[in-house]
C-alpha cells in the first residue's frame, strides 16, 4: 500500500533576523512524511530540528516555501485560524510536560476541549477515557505536584491525544525523565504508534530515536541524513 | 470558547492565587465603598436641606425690626420699633412682586375645651398667613380679612390642639376658651411635624391678628399703633428674591425714617436663600469629596493593572500552552479580561457591602435620615465593571499577542 503523505515540505525556508544578522534556522528542506509514519529528528542545537517542529505545528510561519500538512497547506492559512489547525490537526508534548498547576489532570487533559467548543460533560468524559488509555485511571483528581515525572508527562500526552490529532509532535518528550521512565513512555508512543497515530519527536538521545521507523538528521538547516 | 467557560477559567486562575487577588481588589473595595459613602451622605444632606427649606416656605421673608429690641439698650428710644400694620399694608401695596404679607403677633395661653385645659401658643395673624407660610386647611375654613378687621373671635387650630384638646373629634363650630376669652373654632389646619430644633409645630392657635392684640393683648406697645412681632412676605413664584428684599428695604427706610448712610434698624430674612447657601457650600464639599473617591477607585484600577500585568508574565509558559493547543488570541484577551472585569466586580460588591454599612452606622451614629439610592447599586457595579475593562484592556491585549514559540520556552 503506498503510504499517503501526510506531510509535504518544499523548498521550506525559515530566516530569523537577530540583531541586524540573518540566521538561516531552515535553508530550503524538502520531503514528504507518511500517514502512520514514526519519524525522529534529532542534530545538534541550532540545526533547525526545533524550526522545523514548530513550523510542522503552526506555531510558526515560513518564510519561503511550501509546508502542507494533512492536505492543508499553512503558509495559506489565514492567521486567525491556525489556531484551529492546533487545535484538532497535532498535538503536542513537551519536554517539560507544560501542565497547568494546581489544576487536575482531567481538567489539564479537557484543556484542548474547550477551545474545541465541546460543553462540560462530553469534555470531562472524553479527557477521563484518555487519562484511563494512558493507565492514569486512578490520578483523575491529582494535582501535577502530586504527580511523578512520568505520570505527568503521560497526562500531557493524553493532552496531546484528546482532539484525536492525525499528529502528535513531541519536543525532547524523555528529556526530564529518568532512564527507566523514559523506556515507560518511549512504550507508549510505540502501541500509539502501532494504533495507527502519525508520531514525530524531536530528541538527542540515540535510544529514543531508535525507537522510531524513519530518522531525519538535521544540520545548519538542511536535512543531513534521512534514514529509514 | 463560550462565556462561561472562560470565567470559569478566570475564577481557577483567581483562586490559584487567593492571597494576591484580595489585595488587588483591596483599592477597589476602598474606592466603591468610599463612593457609596460620600455620595449617600452628600445626597442624604440635600435632602435633608430641602426639607427643611419646604417646611420653611420656599419663598418666604421675614421682617423684623432689629436686634437692639432684643438684645440689649444698644439702641435709643424708637431706634428699634415693632413693626406695624401699615408696614405690612405698605408691603404688600406698593412692592412688585409679592404675593402675599401677614403680620403676626402671639402670646402663650392656657386653651380650655369642656373639662380639657392645656397650655398652648397663640398666633394672631392675618387672612393672608395661611397661604404665605402653607398651613393647609383640613376641615372646616379658614377666616377672611373682614373678620380679621371685625377682631371676631374665630379660632382655626393646629392637629396637636385636635388630638389633645378635642380628643381627636372634629373642633369645627366647639367653642374654645383662650385665656378666659371663648373663641369659636372654625377650622383645622393639617400637620406640619416638628421643626428642625424639635419643636411641635401642630401645638397651636390661630386667631385674626386685631382679636389677638386687642383681646389677649399680644404685642400691645404704648408707642406704636397696631404693632405686629413679626411680618411674613410671600414672594411670588419666579420673582428675583434678592431684588424683593431690596425693595422692601428701600420702603422701610422711608416708613422708619432712617437717615442715609445709617444701618438699617430691621432685618429682612430669606430662609431659603440662607439655607440654599450653606447647601451650595456643603455640595461643593460634597462634590470634592466625590472626586476624591474616584481617584480612589482610579488608584484601585491601577492596581488591578498591575496585578494583571505580573500575572500575564507569571504565566506566560500557561500562554504559550494555550495557545500551542489551540487556542486564539482572542480567548487568551478574553480570558485575562474576563479575570479583571471579576477581580473588580468582586472588589465592587464588597465595596458596595462596606459602603452601605458604613453609610448606615453614619446615619444611625449623626441620627440622620440617609436612604441609599439603589441607582448607587447600580453605579458601584458600573463602575468596578468599567475599572476592570480599561484596567485590564492593556494586560490582557499584551498576553494575546504572546508569540507562542518564545511563551513556551519562557523560564
Amino acid at each position: 500500500m503506498a503510504a499517503i503523505p501526510l506531510i509535504s515540505a518544499r523548498n521550506l525556508t525559515k530566516i530569523y533576523a537577530m540583531g541586524g544578522e540573518e540566521v538561516r534556522a531552515l535553508d530550503g528542506v524538502s520531503l514528504t512524511i507518511s500517514s502512520g509514519d514514526y519519524v525522529a529528528v534529532t542534530g545538534a542545537s541550532g540545526s533547525g530540528k526545533s524550526t522545523f517542529m514548530n513550523l510542522l505545528g503552526a506555531l510558526d510561519r515560513p518564510t519561503s516555501g511550501h509546508l502542507s500538512v494533512g492536505g492543508e497547506d499553512l503558509s495559506e492559512i489565514e492567521p486567525g485560524n491556525l489556531a484551529g489547525f492546533r487545535n484538532q490537526m497535532v498535538g503536542f508534548v513537551f519536554q517539560q510536560f507544560n501542565l497547568l498547576a494546581r489544576t487536575t489532570a482531567v481538567d489539564n487533559v479537557a484543556l484542548p476541549l474547550l477551545y474545541a467548543g465541546i460543553d462540560s460533560a462530553e469534555r470531562r468524559e472524553k479527557a477521563i477515557a484518555c487519562l484511563k488509555l494512558l493507565g492514569l485511571g486512578d490520578r483523575l483528581g491529582h494535582h501535577p505536584s502530586q504527580l511523578s515525572g512520568g505520570q505527568q508527562q503521560r497526562v500531557a500526552i493524553a493532552r496531546a491525544l484528546v482532539n484525536d490529532p492525525s499528529i502528535l509532535l513531541a519536543d525532547e518528550p524523555t528529556g526530564a525523565l529518568d532512564t527507566q521512565t523514559s523506556t515507560e513512555i518511549m512504550a507508549v508512543f510505540d502501541k500509539l504508534n502501532a494504533d495507527g497515530i502519525t508520531i514525530i519527536l524531536v530528541t538527542h538521545e540515540q535510544e529514543v530515536a531508535d525507537h522510531a521507523r524513519r530518522q531525519l538528521v538535521f544540520r545548519d538547516g538542511r536535512v543531513l541524513e534521512d534514514r529509514s | 470558547m463560550n462565556l462561561w467557560a472562560s470565567v470559569q477559567v478566570a475564577l481557577i486562575a483567581l483562586r490559584v492565587n487567593a492571597m494576591r487577588s484580595a489585595l488587588a481588589m483591596l483599592g477597589v473595595i476602598i474606592g466603591v465603598a468610599s463612593v457609596i459613602v460620600l455620595v449617600s451622605i452628600s445626597e442624604g444632606t440635600k435632602a435633608a436641606v430641602e426639607a427643611q427649606i419646604s417646611r420653611f416656605g420656599t419663598n418666604l421673608l421675614i421682617v423684623r425690626p432689629g436686634s437692639s429690641i432684643f438684645g440689649g439698650r444698644r439702641g435709643g428710644a424708637g431706634s428699634a420699633t415693632p413693626m406695624n400694620d401699615s408696614d405690612a399694608l405698605a408691603i404688600r401695596d406698593e412692592i412688585s412682586g409679592v404675593s402675599g404679607v401677614s403680620g403676626e403677633v402671639s402670646t402663650g395661653a392656657s386653651v380650655i375645651a369642656g373639662n380639657v385645659n392645656w397650655p398652648t401658643r397663640i398666633q394672631g395673624v392675618n387672612a393672608e398667613f395661611f397661604d404665605v407660610r402653607d398651613w393647609i386647611l383640613d376641615e372646616g375654613r379658614l377666616f377672611d380679612e373682614d373678620e380679621d378687621s371685625a377682631s371676631r373671635r374665630l379660632a382655626v387650630v393646629g392637629q396637636t390642639i385636635v388630638a389633645e384638646v378635642f380628643d381627636g373629634a372634629s373642633p369645627v363650630g366647639q367653642t374654645l376658651r383662650v385665656g378666659g376669652v371663648p373663641f369659636e373654632v372654625i377650622g383645622t389646619v393639617e400637620g406640619k411635624g416638628q421643626t428642625s430644633f424639635g419643636s411641635d409645630q401642630d401645638d397651636i392657635v390661630f386667631a385674626p391678628l386685631s382679636t389677638v392684640r386687642s383681646r389677649l393683648g399680644a404685642s400691645r406697645t404704648p408707642t406704636v399703633r397696631g404693632a405686629v412681632s413679626t411680618i411674613y412676605v410671600d414672594v411670588g413664584p419666579g420673582e428675583r428674591i434678592d431684588n424683593v428684599i431690596l425693595d422692601i428695604q428701600d420702603l422701610l427706610r422711608l416708613r422708619r425714617g432712617i437717615e442715609p448712610g445709617a444701618d438699617d434698624d430691621f432685618s429682612v430674612a430669606s430662609l431659603a436663600e440662607f439655607i440654599r447657601a450653606r447647601n451650595e457650600t456643603e455640595s461643593q464639599l460634597g462634590l470634592l469629596l466625590a472626586v476624591g473617591a474616584a481617584i480612589v477607585l482610579l488608584v484601585g484600577g491601577i492596581g488591578i493593572m498591575n496585578i494583571m500585568l505580573v500575572s500575564v508574565t507569571e504565566r506566560t509558559r500557561e500562554i504559550g500552552l494555550r495557545l500551542a493547543i489551540g487556542a486564539r488570541p482572542g480567548d487568551i484577551r478574553n480570558q485575562f479580561l474576563i479575570e479583571s472585569v471579576i477581580l473588580c466586580l468582586i472588589g465592587g460588591v464588597i465595596g458596595l457591602g462596606v459602603g452601605i454599612s458604613g453609610t448606615l452606622i453614619y446615619a444611625e451614629v449623626g441620627q440622620l435620615e440617609i436612604a441609599v439610592n439603589p441607582l448607587i447599586i447600580l453605579l458601584a457595579i458600573g463602575a468596578s465593571v468599567l475599572v476592570g475593562i480599561f484596567f485590564g484592556l492593556y494586560p490582557a491585549h499584551r498576553a494575546s499577542k504572546l508569540n507562542p514559540i518564545e511563551a513556551l520556552r519562557f523560564e
